[in-house]
């Protein structure tokens, strides 16, 4: 009918479509733009990179600080302990949970004191099995400050994915040594292994697709428990850190 | 035109399949229309827009080196266009190194008939869907439905749409156009086992789009998940998924076969890259610091997630935006649809009416140019008229895309096409602007007409010119949507009055004075 709306766009005959398509391109390509050719060494890279002066030199404490305020930012409850006190705290977080599944490599002390039932995973249990856990627990891989956002990788500490994804109360222990301030230092670190399953998880599941109003909980789990392990208390608290950050910049 | 066979085998790019959903029935005014008289449609894009555009704002504000970020987005995404060829040979070894299998498919017939065969292959009866655009914009669920497979979008918004047997209208937010109360006559219709006691509170809404989705994400009848991609990084054959609700998480991760259907222009070079884009599309997008969720995989993962994963590279009309340098850049779009909500356009008309699966902006000069802009009864050429030229979308994009410069090209490439069809000067405004250089090409002829401007049009009623009749030239299809403003004074009679006042009383440089209309008016203008 319409005069556009003719026919299928030709096949070069005898031609694979991989051949085609990068044939295609290269005919197009064949007309240049006006300025240079933009290769991989003239990407501006001004912005705030993972070598960063503020990544490196912020105050660890106060890093976290940002953590934390982000993450509650996003409704994720927040429990800051120590070493020591880490048990007790994890038990709290996963509070009423009577069945609890765990990542085959999550600390034996996480775990030893728990009132709940806890399975070790074996990657065994189906999506459905999964489905009648209460809580899961993980350890995790990075948490980038700035954002909230907590770096599950798919090893014996984060858990296939179906583990973290598929309960529907999560629990995830953040040790300090694992929080950076930006994007791009969490981004180096899982560049180390990039070919790993990754998730990033910022808050809980969450949609706004109805009159734009933020509904929480969709499909993924509905609560979000962080358990943030800090170093004890220094005695000797106020100090003034800008030195000791200058130093480890230079 | 495009191809020219001279039997020796000469690729040239090609547009999309007609198939796809990049054209509408009716030109963009003529759909506008329509749209514009629904009233529930533009309170609720009111709302929504207005909301979301908020929300960017603040996210974008928190982030110091925004404009540095853009930058370098600008500049990777020009790399990836310009290198094109290589890295999606290197994308192609990577996942295939990483035990994914790549399909190419040049349209999106091919690519329907891909994803067919390999749905039917793992006998498949339904098949599980992550939203995504490319998905949408070949039309899959209809191409899947002909084979006898049931396709399920799972993103909550595509699930109300899809079971309204409606379209989306939004990029990110398909259902912006259906409030709560619709959804909730929505779900009652089509879920059996729902409660009629169910309010229209989003929460209770949500909950049921969980339980219903629910029982299909744990079964994953045939197992076999359809999901677009984000990016795709070209050095580590890593997909990644953006998503907020989880059921990208749930498509990606429970079944046994995963289908990826990606443009060849959603690549990025190296992983690293990935600090620069996960910071510009969330705050572009829903306007967070970061999405709920992101899942990058490589190939398979085995005891992690899918046994099996396809990715379908899809052409489909990209290589044809390609070859124009002028319009290139529409492909380094990242899907954020900051530039729907910043549109003052988008914002009264909805997506709907842009007939593509690219609305907005962004869609205004990606969808001509994928399917081809064909003569002037052709819909999408009306598409880069469809715009007031103010800047805004430019000022948003992430990727500093200049829609408003390609809009202008595009529309200069339509009058082109209309001289080469149709003459040199054709229809009343080409004879209008025939007659105006005429005019301006003589001193005294345009003096006389300016001057007498202003008193001939004494002699038409009212404080404005209204809408004119038919048998002047020009000036009716101009006052057919617009008041014009009655000509005072001319500049030239102005100026000559101000000449004879100061050479009256030498010394006053008081030129703020001007009288009435004219001139003076239009910089009050400017000003407020």
């Amino acid at each position: 009918m319409s005069e556009w709306a003719d026919q299928r766009p030709a096949h070069t005959p005898g031609m694979s479509a991989k051949d085609e398509i990068l044939a295609r391109v290269r005919a197009a390509l064949d007309v240049p733009r006006r300025d240079e050719i933009t290769e991989a060494q003239d990407v501006p890279r001004a912005y705030q990179r993972a070598d960063d002066k503020q990544e490196i030199s912020t105050d660890r404490a106060k890093v976290r600080d940002v953590l934390v305020q982000r993450l509650e930012d996003y409704t994720a409850v927040v429990h800051r302990t120590t070493f020591d006190g880490a048990p007790a705290a994890i038990a709290a977080a996963l509070g009423e949970a009577a069945r609890v599944i765990v990542p085959p490599g999550v600390p034996a002390s996480w775990t030893d004191d728990l009132d709940p039932e806890v399975t070790r995973d074996d990657g065994t249990l189906s999506p459905r099995g999964l489905d009648a856990i209460d809580a899961v627990l993980t350890g995790c891989h990075t948490a980038i400050a700035l954002t909230g956002t907590i770096v599950l990788r798919g090893d014996d500490l984060g858990g296939r994915r179906a583990v973290s994804l598929v309960p529907d109360h999560h629990v995830v222990v953040v040790e300090a040594e694992q929080v950076v301030l930006g994007v791009p230092k969490g981004i180096e670190r899982m560049g180390t292994d990039p070919g790993a399953a990754w998730t990033m998880i910022s808050g809980p599941s969450a949609t706004s697709d109805i009159e734009l109003s933020r509904v929480e909980g969709v499909h993924g789990p509905r609560r979000l428990d962080v358990v943030l392990i800090e170093p004890a208390p220094e005695p000797t608290p106020e100090q003034d850190t800008d030195p000791r950050a200058q130093e480890q910049t230079a | 035109m495009s191809t020219v066979d001279l039997g020796i085998p000469s690729v040239r790019p090609q547009h999309a399949s007609p198939s796809s959903n990049l054209r509408g029935e009716q030109s963009f005014p003529d759909a506008a229309r329509d749209e514009l008289g629904n009233e529930v449609l533009r309170g609720n894009l009111r709302h929504a827009t207005a909301t979301i555009n908020g929300k960017r704002a603040s996210a974008v504000r928190e982030v110091r080196d925004w404009q540095k970020l853009r930058n370098a987005g600008s500049a990777l995404k020009w790399q990836v266009t310009d290198h094109l060829p290589e890295l999606l040979e290197q994308l192609e070894e990577s996942v295939t190194a990483a035990g994914g299998v790549v399909h190419w498919a040049r349209d999106g017939d091919e690519a329907g008939e891909i994803i067919t065969r390999l749905a039917l292959e793992r006998g498949a009866e339904e098949v599980l869907k992550v939203k995504s655009m490319a998905t949408q914009e070949i039309d899959l669920n209809e191409t899947l439905a002909h084979a006898g497979i049931r396709a399920i979008e799972s993103d909550l918004a595509e699930l109300i749409v899809q079971l309204a047997e409606d379209t989306p209208s939004h990029i990110l937010v398909p259902a912006i156009h259906r409030n709560r109360a619709q959804i909730r006559e929505i779900f009652l219709a089509a879920m059996p086992d729902l409660d009629p006691s169910i309010t229209d509170d989003p929460p209770e809404l949500a909950d049921a789009a969980r339980r219903f989705l629910r029982e299909k994400f744990l079964d994953m009848p045939g197992s076999v998940a359809i999901s677009g991609a984000n990016f795709a990084v070209a050095d580590t054959g890593t997909l990644v998924v953006v998503e907020s609700e989880g059921n990208g998480r749930m498509c990606l991760t429970l079944p046994k076969t995963l289908i990826s259907v990606v443009g060849i222009e959603k690549i990025i070079p190296s992983f690293q890259d990935l600090e620069v884009f996960l910071q510009l599309l969330p705050r572009s997008s829903t306007g967070e610091r970061m999405n709920p969720y992101t899942t990058l995989f490589s190939g398979v993962t085995p005891g992690d997630g899918p046994e099996e994963f396809h990715l379908v590279l899809l052409d489909n009309g990209r290589s044809a935006v390609l070859e124009d340098p002028e319009g290139r850049s529409a492909l380094h779009c990242i899907r954020c649809s900051a530039c729907l909500n910043v549109c003052p356009v988008y914002t009264r008309t909805g997506g709907h009416a842009y007939g593509s699966t690219y609305p907005g902006p962004i869609g205004a000069i990606l969808s001509p140019q994928m399917t081809g802009m064909d003569g002037p009864d052709d819909p999408n050429t009306s598409l880069p008229y469809a715009s007031s030229l103010c800047g805004a979308c430019y000022d948003v994009c992430p990727v500093k895309i200049d829609i408003p410069k390609i809009l202008v090209h595009l529309r200069a490439e339509d009058v082109d096409q209309r001289r080469e069809t149709k003459g040199e000067y054709h229809g009343t405004w080409d004879m209008a602007m025939k007659g105006a250089s005429k005019l301006m090409s003589s001193p005294r002829a345009y003096d006389a007409a300016v001057r007498s401007a202003g008193p001939l049009s004494k002699v038409l009623p009212g404080a404005n010119i209204g809408k004119l009749p038919g048998i002047l030239p020009l000036v009716p299809g101009w006052t057919d949507h617009r008041d014009l403003p009655k000509p005072g004074q001319s500049f030239r009679s102005w100026w000559d009055a101000r000449e004879k006042d100061a050479a009256m009383q030498p010394g006053s440089d008081d030129d703020a004075t001007a009288p009435g209309a004219g001139p003076a008016s239009s910089t009050t203008e400017e000003q407020s």
